[in-house]
């Protein structure tokens, strides 16, 4: 064997590096040095995010293990992503981590999560069903774990034991649909399965992709496979939550893009469309209509990111070079903006231990800075103009309209219509926090330095992604030049 | 009698749909786990029989068993500390008591 092909996974390795940095350290550093674990892990995680963009890094075109894993821009440039995401997160989840009853446990925290990232790497570069199935495990086995981290609630081993179930029952229905897939074409590597299926449209492929969509619908909470997502959003400690949200959600749609267009793009018309198709407008109506009834700040996001998953999917039915750069650029977005809304929230329950929409009543009188970032959030989730929600949710819509079939276009008017419902919620919100009378339940507080930080990233983010337009247009440059089409 | 892919596959479906109306019905969390296991064995089987019988001149599927068999220690493992974990919180592993979030 070939041990030089190792370098091609260079993304892989040097998220190893800094996993064993911080491992390392966490193992022999003395008591009180460990106090410095989390900034070390910000530093260190940045330093590799800012690297991972240089053009060596990005630039390469490669595939190792006879055909297993691939690397290319756009792939690189979806890890990139994922990077800026879990930057984020790891900012803001400094102030939790060492808080008392965590601080004892933080390295593991860390660990963990880099060790997910590694499997949602994974995910996005195998090319061959085994690869994909353990970098599947690795990503949602360890975020069992993450989710049961606090102890002391008794909500967090709810969560975790519903999280836990959900997901291996899950893996075991999309294992299923790929042994199917299997008998059916003898292969397991993506080209060859792409290649034996072709137009062949039998029963049990119908069968096989019926179980590989609800597998990976659990992990995306597409409805009907979403009944988990709130209670575990909810249960889990906040930077988990977020995290889940954003980062566990973002990879497991790339890889849900690449299975689909590599192995089933032959038989996209007379199997699958129509399944994602009722998937997608359940996803988006249930999501936004139990939206609606939530009361806690984490179950409203963990429904309105039911929704969001159903637009995101509208970049898997377009089957084009554009719905992929839809795709990377409305996760880029989401990261940013769900990111925000997690922020404030987390500032909000560090400070006064308060999640319900109720108790944000009035912030805006006491905590200005926070309700604004707020407001700025809600706006980029809802889609409304100067934002960059609006500019993500404007081009997945035209790379669905693109792919020019009529029921395309009722599609996307539904999702359309959907938008306007999901402005209700997301204006509950500010509503409360903006033109409330009542006297403000949370006290003004001073946020710590680094959720502040956090904030004012995702802030920018949300302002300037829209405008600066080079990022899509790159963004689109490399989902052009990429060989998935 | 000669023994082809059938008789090995309809019992593998057969496990399958147990594993599944067992997750289903069972309220203590060791059973709903067992019931999940049988589903991962049913997979394994299936790929073995795929792999003997279908494409007899390769290993792929028999591989891709032997990981997913070691995922699913994993799995199980997992799943035991975190019941162990809720029996500590709620002295009970009946999955109708683990109900204080709801919609």
């Amino acid at each position: 064997m070939d041990y030089s092909q190792f370098l091609f996974m260079k993304q892989e390795i040097a998220l190893l590096v800094v996993f064993l940095l911080v491992f390392f350290y966490d193992t022999f550093a003395s008591k009180k040095a460990l106090n410095a674990l989390s900034g070390i892990t910000c530093v260190l995680f940045g330093i590799y995010t800012v690297a991972s963009f240089l053009p060596c890094v990005t630039g390469a075109n490669a595939t190792a293990f006879s055909g297993m894993y691939e690397t290319s821009p756009i792939i690189a440039m979806i890890k990139n992503v994922l990077n800026v995401g879990v930057l984020i997160v790891l900012i803001q989840s400094v102030n939790w981590a060492n808080n008392e009853s965590t601080s004892v446990r933080r390295g593991e925290f860390y660990e963990l999560l880099l060790v997910t990232l590694f499997g949602m790497y994974l995910m996005i570069s195998a090319r061959h069903f085994l690869l994909f199935i353990i970098g599947l495990e690795s990503a949602s086995l360890p975020l069992a774990a993450m989710v049961a981290f606090d102890k002391k609630r008794y909500e967090s081993h709810e969560a975790s034991i519903k999280y836990i179930l959900t997901a291996v029952f899950s893996s075991a229905i999309l294992m299923m649909g790929l042994s199917f897939v299997y008998g059916l074409s003898g292969s397991l590597y993506f080209s060859q399965v792409g290649g034996a299926i072709a137009a062949a449209s039998s029963p049990m492929l119908i069968c096989a992709l019926a179980f590989v969509i609800a597998g990976v619908g659990f992990k995306l909470s597409l409805v009907p496979f979403h009944l988990w997502t709130a209670d575990v959003y909810q249960g889990a400690p906040t930077p988990v939550t977020s995290y889940l949200s954003v980062i566990s959600k973002g990879s497991a749609a790339f890889a849900f893009l690449v299975i689909m267009v590599q192995c089933f793009s032959a038989v996209y018309a007379q199997a699958w469309e129509w399944m994602l198709y009722a998937l997608i407008i359940l996803t988006i109506t249930v999501g936004n209509l139990f939206a609606i009834r939530q009361r806690n700040m984490k179950r409203f996001l963990a429904f309105s990111s039911v929704s969001q998953a159903g637009y995101i999917m509208l970049g898997i039915i377009a089957m084009n070079a554009m719905g992929l750069a839809a795709m990377v650029y409305y996760i880029l977005v989401y990261v940013f903006s769900n990111l925000a809304a997690f922020g404030v929230i987390q500032a909000i329950e560090n400070n006064t231990g308060k999640v319900d929409m109720d108790d944000y009543r009035g912030l805006s009188k006491t905590n200005p800075k926070l309700s604004f970032a707020m407001m700025l959030a809600m706006f980029s989730l809802a889609g409304i103009p100067p934002f960059a929600g609006f500019f993500s949710k404007f081009f997945i819509f035209t790379s669905a309209i693109n792919q020019g079939s009529i029921a395309i276009y009722v599609l996307v008017l539904i999702a359309l219509i959907n938008t306007i419902i999901s402005l209700y919620y997301y204006l509950l919100v500010v509503k409360a926090m903006y033109i409330s009378d009542e006297k403000p339940a949370i006290e003004t507080f001073k946020s710590s330095f680094t959720d502040r930080l956090g904030l004012i990233v995702t802030v920018a983010g949300i302002i300037l992604l829209g405008v600066v337009s080079v990022v899509y247009n790159h963004i689109l440059t490399l989902a052009e030049h990429s060989s998935l089409f | 009698m000669e023994l082809n892919a059938l008789y090995y596959l309809i019992p593998s479906l057969i496990m399958f749909a147990c594993g599944v109306y067992g997750f289903i019905t069972r309220r203590n969390m060791i059973a709903m786990l067992i019931s999940l296991e049988l589903m991962l064995n049913s997979v394994d089987m299936n790929f073995v029989v795929f792999n003997r019988f279908l494409f007899p001149n390769q290993m792929e599927g028999m591989f891709f068993t032997l990981f997913a068999i070691a995922i699913a220690a994993a799995e199980t493992a997992l799943a035991i500390a975190i019941v162990v974990n809720v029996y500590r919180a709620n002295n009970d592993i009946d999955v109708r008591d683990i109900c204080k979030m709801k919609f």
